[in-house]
C-alpha cells in the first residue's frame, strides 16, 4: 500500500495495543519462563531442563496431554465436517434455513453453568440416557467421559462454524456453478472442484476457531466434574489449574511452555498452509 | 425423479427439525423446570432415578420472586456482570480497531512476526493466560478488583485478529483515494474503514459479550469478595439445596445472552466473513 509519510497516528494506535498486550500477556509470560528452569522459588537453584523432563515423566501431565490430544484430534475435525455438511444442506433448503442456523447457534450463547446441570443429569448413573437406552454407565466417571465431553463441545460449537461456512458459501460466485453445469459437471464434481476449493479460507478460519473453542469447553468440563475428575476426562487445563492453585509454579510453567511450543508449531503450520493455498487459489481465479 | 427429490427434501426437513429440537432441549428443560416447586424438583432430581419432565406439574413463580424481589444479591450479581462486560466490550472495540487499522496501513519489518505472536497468545487456553494476568494484577495492585479482569480483556488479541482479517480484504483504493483528497488517518478510520467493517465490529461485540457473560475462571482467581462476583460464577457452583433458585437464576440469566445472539446473528455471519464482495 502506498501511503503518505506521516504515520504518527497509526504508529501510536499500534503501540497502544502492543503496550497493553505486552504488559498483560507477553512480558509476564516471558518472565515466568524463569520458573521453569529453577528448583523452587526459595533456593533459586538453576536446574536446566530438569523440570521439563520431570513433566514428561509426570503421570498427570502425560494423562492431560494425551486426553487433550485425543479431544482435539477427534473433536476439531468432527466439528468442522459436521458443520460443513449441515451448512451445505441448510444452504439448499428453501424454507427455514435462517431459523435452522439460528437454532444451532443458540448453544454458543448459553452460559456454561445454565446447562451444566442438565448434562450431568443426562449422563448420570441414574440419569436420563441410561433410562432411555439401558446402558447403566456412569458416563462422566467412565472411559467414555471424554467422548461425552466431545459431544457437548460439538453441541456448543457446530453452530458457529455453520454460520462461518454459510457465509463462505455465499461468497462463491454463482457463475462458477453455471459454467460447470454448461460443461456437464456432476453435482459431486462441483462440490469437490468448486465448493470445497473456494471454501479454503473458511476452512482455516473454522480450524482456528475450533481450536480456540476446544480449550474453552473446559468451563463445562470443570463445572460438571470439578478439579479431580475421572482419568478419562482429565485434560491439560486441569493440570495447569491444579498446579497453579497449589502454587507449584515449576510444574506449571514447564507444562505451559511445552503446550506453547505445540501451539507455536500449530500456528506456524496453519499460516504457512494458508499462504500457500491462498496463492494457489488466486492463481485459479 | 421429482418425487424422490421431494421426498428427500421432506426427510431433510424432518431430520433438521428433530436435530433442532434436540439442540434446544437443554435450554427448554432449564426454562420449564425453573417454574417447578422445590419439592417437585427434589423429588425429580434426587430420587432413585433422575427425572426431568418437560413441564412442571405445579407451576410456581416463587423462585423468581426470590431472585428478583426478595433477595438483592442476585440483581447485584447481574449488575456485577454488566459492570465487567461493558468496559471490556467498549475497550476491546476501540483498541482492536485501532490496532487492526495500524496493521493494515503500516508496513514495517517484523509486522507478521508481531501478528504471529498475537495469534499464538490468542490460541493459548485461558488457564494459561491467567498466570501472566495474575502476575501483572499483583504487580499493579489490582488483585481482587474488576480491573484485573477488565484490562486483560481489553487488550485480548482476538479483536485484532477478527478486524484485521476484515480490513485486509477491504479495497485499498478507498484509503488511497481518501489520502489523495488530504484526509488524515483518524478521518479515514472513522469515515471509511470503520463503516466498512461495521459488521465485524458488531460480531466482535457479540462474541465478547457472550464470553464475558460466561465469565468464570478469571472470577475464581481474582474476585474473592462475594459482593463483587459475577452471576456466572455463582451459577457455576451448583447448590443442591437451592435447585429451584439455581434453575430460575439460570433461566433469567440466559435471556440477555439470547437476545444479543438473536439480534447479532446476522452480524456474526457477515462480520467474520472473509471477502467484502457484498458491499
Amino acid at each position: 500500500m502506498k501511503l503518505k509519510k506521516n504515520n504518527a497516528i497509526p504508529v501510536f494506535m499500534l503501540l497502544l495495543s502492543v503496550a497493553g498486550f505486552s504488559l498483560f500477556f507477553l512480558i509476564p509470560f516471558l518472565m515466568s519462563l524463569g520458573h521453569a528452569f529453577i528448583e523452587n522459588p526459595f533456593t533459586l537453584r538453576f536446574v536446566g531442563l530438569r523440570n521439563f523432563t520431570v513433566s514428561f515423566q509426570n503421570k498427570y501431565f502425560m494423562l492431560g496431554l494425551k486426553n487433550t490430544a485425543i479431544f482435539m484430534a477427534v473433536g476439531i475435525p468432527l466439528n468442522i465436517m459436521l458443520s460443513l455438511a449441515a451448512a451445505l444442506i441448510i444452504n439448499r433448503l428453501k424454507f427455514f434455513s435462517n431459523i435452522f442456523s439460528l437454532v444451532f447457534l443458540i448453544p454458543l450463547a448459553i452460559p456454561s453453568a445454565t446447562t451444566a446441570f442438565f448434562w450431568s443429569n443426562l449422563f448420570a448413573k441414574n440419569g436420563l440416557v441410561n433410562q432411555w437406552f439401558g446402558f447403566g454407565v456412569d458416563w462422566f466417571n467412565s472411559d467414555y467421559g471424554l467422548y461425552v465431553m466431545i459431544l457437548i463441545f460439538l453441541w456448543k460449537n457446530i453452530g458457529f462454524n455453520l454460520v462461518l461456512f454459510i457465509s463462505g458459501l455465499g461468497d462463491i460466485p454463482l457463475e462458477y456453478y453455471e459454467v460447470a453445469r454448461v460443461y456437464g459437471a456432476s453435482r459431486f464434481q462441483m462440490l469437490c472442484r468448486i465448493t470445497l476449493v473456494y471454501l479454503t479460507p473458511t476452512f482455516f478460519l473454522t480450524l482456528i476457531m475450533s481450536f480456540v473453542n476446544s480449550f474453552r469447553i473446559f468451563k463445562e468440563i470443570y463445572i460438571i466434574t470439578g478439579d479431580t475428575p475421572h482419568e478419562s476426562v482429565y485434560v491439560l487445563q486441569h493440570y495447569v489449574n491444579n498446579t497453579f492453585f497449589s502454587l507449584n509454579y515449576q510444574r506449571m510453567t514447564s507444562a505451559v511452555y511445552i503446550l506453547t511450543v505445540f501451539i507455536v508449531l500449530f500456528v506456524a503450520l496453519v499460516l504457512k498452509a494458508e499462504i500457500r493455498l491462498s496463492r494457489d487459489l488466486r492463481r485459479l481465479t | 425423479m421429482r418425487a424422490t427429490r421431494k421426498a428427500a427434501s421432506v426427510i431433510c426437513y424432518l431430520v433438521f427439525a428433530a436435530l433442532a429440537a434436540a439442540y434446544i432441549l437443554p435450554l427448554v428443560i432449564t426454562l420449564t423446570n425453573s417454574f417447578m416447586g422445590q419439592s417437585e424438583l427434589a423429588h425429580n432430581l434426587f430420587g432413585y432415578v433422575i427425572r426431568m419432565p418437560l413441564l412442571p406439574s405445579d407451576v410456581t413463580l416463587a423462585q423468581y420472586r426470590q431472585i428478583l424481589i426478595e433477595s438483592p444479591i442476585y440483581l447485584n450479581m447481574l449488575w456485577n456482570t454488566i459492570a465487567i462486560a461493558t468496559p471490556v466490550i467498549l475497550g476491546t472495540l476501540i483498541v482492536s480497531s485501532a490496532a487492526a487499522y495500524a496493521f493494515t496501513v503500516l508496513t514495517f519489518k517484523g509486522k507478521e512476526t508481531l501478528f504471529f505472536i498475537y495469534l499464538v497468545v490468542m490460541l493459548l487456553p485461558l488457564q494459561v493466560t491467567l498466570m501472566p494476568n495474575y502476575i501483572v494484577a499483583d504487580f499493579l495492585g489490582i488483585r481482587d478488583s474488576w480491573l484485573a479482569i477488565i484490562l486483560p480483556g481489553i487488550f485480548s488479541p482476538f479483536g485484532v485478529f477478527i478486524l484485521r482479517r476484515q480490513m485486509k480484504v477491504m479495497p485499498v483504493s478507498y484509503i488511497e483515494a481518501a489520502q489523495i483528497d488530504g484526509a488524515g488517518h483518524l478521518r479515514i478510520l472513522s469515515r471509511i474503514v470503520l463503516p466498512l467493517v461495521k459488521s465485524g465490529l458488531a460480531a466482535l461485540a457479540v462474541l465478547t459479550f457472550i464470553e464475558y457473560w460466561n465469565l468464570i475462571d478469571q472470577a475464581i482467581v481474582f474476585i474473592e469478595d462475594i459482593d463483587k462476583q459475577p452471576m456466572s460464577l455463582f451459577l457455576s457452583r451448583i447448590n443442591q439445596k437451592q435447585m429451584g433458585v439455581t434453575f430460575a437464576a439460570s433461566s433469567f440469566y440466559v435471556f440477555p445472552a439470547l437476545v444479543v445472539l438473536l439480534y447479532g446473528a446476522d452480524y456474526l455471519r457477515d462480520g467474520i466473513r472473509l471477502s467484502s464482495n457484498k458491499t
